[in-house]
């Protein structure tokens, strides 16, 4: 058992909120043991008030902004729509863009949110509002969804980081997603279906030597964390431990193993690779993997790169889906389509759609996400939302609660009191079960 | 018989549509001109009086038409795959047969010079040939790795072009399908890395009327493809070997697109330039790189069409407009 954290500044950062500090307490004291209570629930260096289970999240993040019109919320035949059509799925009543032949028949295990309203047009902060639940501010900095998910979720013994992000090339990474929640709940980046970067030992070191290298550092550790232990030397020694057993678990980033059959049925594009690296990651215990298909930016042109994107993200999506529902993981694992914003009903000069946050689609599925559902609507243009209407912060709420965490929860840190989740929003009731 | 001259091109007439326009095709006769529009619908325009019938039959955008060899009928491509043939000339035209042509956008719809022969590619990167008369397929074989943006007839009547997204353009012999050869429009293609977007492609294929040389016009210079920026591109080869002989620029188009071009005479090329430069007539001959005219049309232009015996030009505008320019004084 871990003992609680002796920071050097003598506070039990990122502990208990004040609610649940008492609730505890309270409980504890009639049992006849407050102290021997109190240290239970201190489990984990950072403090979790939330029993951690075994659900995952998995994010794919548009990158770019996804057209909902070429998408979830077609538009066939109005001043709006394109020339793509609308086509059934297999939930009688819900139909998508007929470039998603192969989503429409997994639609029983999706939810559309199509009345998404973001209000921000601004690719940054778009992405930020959609991966915090919160409004970019100067005066607060939030955890993005991913480092939240690791902290609630993540179980240390696999091995693994709880919080991976894959992107075409690996790029990013050294952002503070974590925010308060310390750098244990950065991200680790992997470029598409390569394991991490340096992650293999040396030749030239021999096992031995390596051993001897480690033990030596864990005892210099040992001495200097005695005197000045604080959140960032903590989550130094975590990072070395977790790159050692990153390296032992390397095999579970590499695509190869998967035997060709499943190569073959999620196809042959990058997004293909970066879905089955998330699916092992999730089923090896990693907690949150996000997954970005780029781009879809697109002013210009927009149909013929929507065929080209949409085309590829459907058949390793619709895969993706199936896989964790025949492998009995979608019930446990809380899948998230979305990007900074959708695109303008308006078709440009250029065949090209712009930035709009005004109305558009967000999907979700698995865990305790409604299945085969559709919540929420625009009216006949696309142009606004007529009803169901929810924000980013609705969304966050969303998908803890859709994994089992109580999204009202706050976490202490330095003293303060600090919501999970943003208070002026809540889940999605409607989508919950 | 009109005295063509392009350098004097100017709009005579614009008649407006209910919706932003896609492309535009002039008859063989030169009295009836039709335009595609985001609404899904077609438009016959009445070029003496700019009269416009509606024709509706299509669940998708149309990008390409073409009339038959006599003008009694049109036929369309439409995004749904559909070919529909419409008895252009009836003061109602009626839809004569609508064939599910190809999986996924058709891009392309030609006459072979004897107006025996309508050829069909799309995006199923099949190439389908049907007879005019009966609407029979005769022969389809799958042709290019890629989207088939465009093709055309050689005038000789024994082979067909076609050019994909890559900027492949293939010389098939009509007699046994085979392929001849192949001409390298690379140029024309545009992938942006950091977009992960694939992007230009044959836009548009041309056939001098001596045969002798072949166009290609699209894009280059895309260094910004979801932001329009790339410049308009066109490429002369050589019919007897596929040899490229010029690349064709032009200065100050940074938004520019060659959506479509057409053989004015054996020395000059019309083509019209959208994108975020505006809506332009460029015309290039063999004697320079850059074009030796362009006229400037009052928006945004998607496609063009050239009816040489009476120098007029159609264009179809973003702005709802068909316009019909004059090339002479």
């Amino acid at each position: 058992m871990n003992s609680p954290a002796r920071y050097a500044c003598g506070s039990l950062d990122h502990a208990l909120s004040r609610r649940r500090f008492l609730s505890a307490a309270s409980g504890a004291i009639g049992a006849g043991s407050f102290l021997g209570s109190v240290a239970g629930l201190h489990q984990g260096v950072m403090g979790n008030p939330i029993a951690k289970n075994d659900y995952r999240v998995v994010v794919f993040n548009m990158h770019g902004g996804l057209s909902q019109l070429e998408s979830w919320d077609p538009k066939p035949s109005t001043r709006t729509g394109g020339p793509f059509r609308a086509i059934p799925t297999s939930v009688p009543g819900i139909h998508i863009c007929e470039l998603m032949p192969k989503t429409a028949k997994q639609m029983h295990h999706l939810c559309l949110l199509r009345g998404v309203n973001t209000s921000e047009d601004d690719h940054g902060k778009g992405a930020y509002m959609m991966l915090t639940g919160r409004r970019q501010t100067p005066s607060a900095e939030y955890p993005q969804v991913g480092a939240v998910a690791a902290k609630m979720l993540h179980d240390d013994q696999t091995g693994l980081p709880g919080h991976i992000i894959v992107t075409p090339g690996g790029g990013g990474g050294r952002g503070n997603e974590s925010a308060y929640l310390g750098p244990k709940f950065n991200s680790i980046h992997l470029g598409g279906d390569k394991p991490p970067q340096n992650s293999t030992k040396p030749e030239a070191i021999a096992d031995v030597a390596e051993a001897r290298r480690h033990e030596l550092r864990r005892k210099i550790n040992e001495q200097y964390l005695n005197q000045r232990r604080s959140a960032i030397t903590d989550a130094y020694t975590h990072s070395y431990e977790q790159a050692l057993k990153l390296m032992e678990r390397r095999e579970v980033f590499d695509v190869s193993k998967e035997p060709q059959v499943a190569q073959d049925m999620y196809g042959n594009s990058e997004l293909a690779r970066q879905c089955l690296v998330a699916r092992r990651l999730l089923e090896n215990g990693v907690s949150f993997v996000q997954v970005t298909h780029s781009n879809y930016d697109t002013h210009n042109d927009n149909f013929n790169f929507h065929i080209e994107q949409v085309g590829e993200f459907d058949l390793a999506f619709a895969t993706f889906i199936e896989d964790l529902a025949q492998r009995g993981m979608l019930e446990k694992t809380l899948v998230v389509v979305l990007s900074e914003f959708g695109r303008t009903p308006n078709i440009n000069l250029y065949y090209g759609r712009d930035h709009w946050s005004k109305a558009w689609s967000v999907v979700m599925a698995g865990a305790k996400i409604a299945k085969g559902a559709a919540f929420g609507q625009t009216n006949a243009e696309g142009t606004e939302v007529t009803d169901g209407q929810v924000d980013h912060g609705d969304i966050f709420h969303t998908i803890l609660r859709g994994v089992g965490v109580d999204s009202s929860q706050s976490l202490m840190v330095d003293g303060r009191e600090l919501p999970i989740a943003d208070p002026a929003a809540e889940p999605i009731w409607k989508v919950l079960v | 018989m009109i005295e063509v001259d392009f350098t004097k091109s100017h709009v005579i007439h614009q008649w407006k549509a209910d919706s932003p326009l896609i492309a535009c095709r002039i008859s063989p006769s030169g009295e009836q001109c039709v335009s595609s529009s985001q609404d899904n619908h077609l438009q016959r325009w009445n070029m003496a009086n700019g009269e416009k019938t509606v024709l509706q039959g299509h669940d998708s955008w149309v990008h390409t038409m073409a009339y038959t060899k006599s003008a009694e009928q049109l036929i369309s491509g439409g995004c749904e795959g559909r070919l529909i043939w419409w008895s252009i000339l009836e003061a109602e035209p009626k839809i004569v047969r609508a064939i599910q042509a190809h999986q996924g956008w058709i891009r392309g719809v030609e006459i072979s010079p004897d107006g025996s022969l309508v050829v069909s590619v799309g995006n199923d990167q099949i190439i389908r040939l049907w007879k005019t008369d009966t609407g029979e397929k005769l022969h389809e074989w799958p042709a290019h790795e890629r989207h088939i943006y465009s093709a055309v007839f050689h005038p000789d009547g024994k082979h067909l072009l076609t050019g994909d997204l890559m900027g492949k353009v293939h010389v098939w012999k009509l007699e046994d399908r085979s392929l001849v050869r192949s001409l390298d429009g690379s140029t024309l293609y545009n992938p942006n890395k950091g977009q992960n977007a694939e992007f230009g492609g044959v836009r548009s294929l041309a056939v001098s009327p001596s045969g002798h040389e072949v166009y290609a016009a699209g894009t280059h210079k895309g260094s910004n493809p979801f932001g329009a920026v790339h410049e308009p591109l066109l490429l002369r080869f050589n019919w007897a070997d596929g040899a490229l002989t010029k690349s064709h620029v032009c200065d100050g188009i940074p938004g520019g697109l060659l959506y479509r071009c057409v053989a004015l005479n054996d020395a000059t090329v019309a083509t019209v330039s959208g994108g975020s430069s505006g809506g332009l007539l460029l015309f290039f001959n063999a004697s320079q790189d850059k074009e030796v005219h362009r006229a400037g049309l009052p928006s945004l232009a998607r496609d063009m069409d050239l009816h040489v015996g009476k120098g007029l030009v159609a264009s179809a505008h973003y702005d709802q407009h068909v316009r019909i320019s004059g090339l002479f004084a």
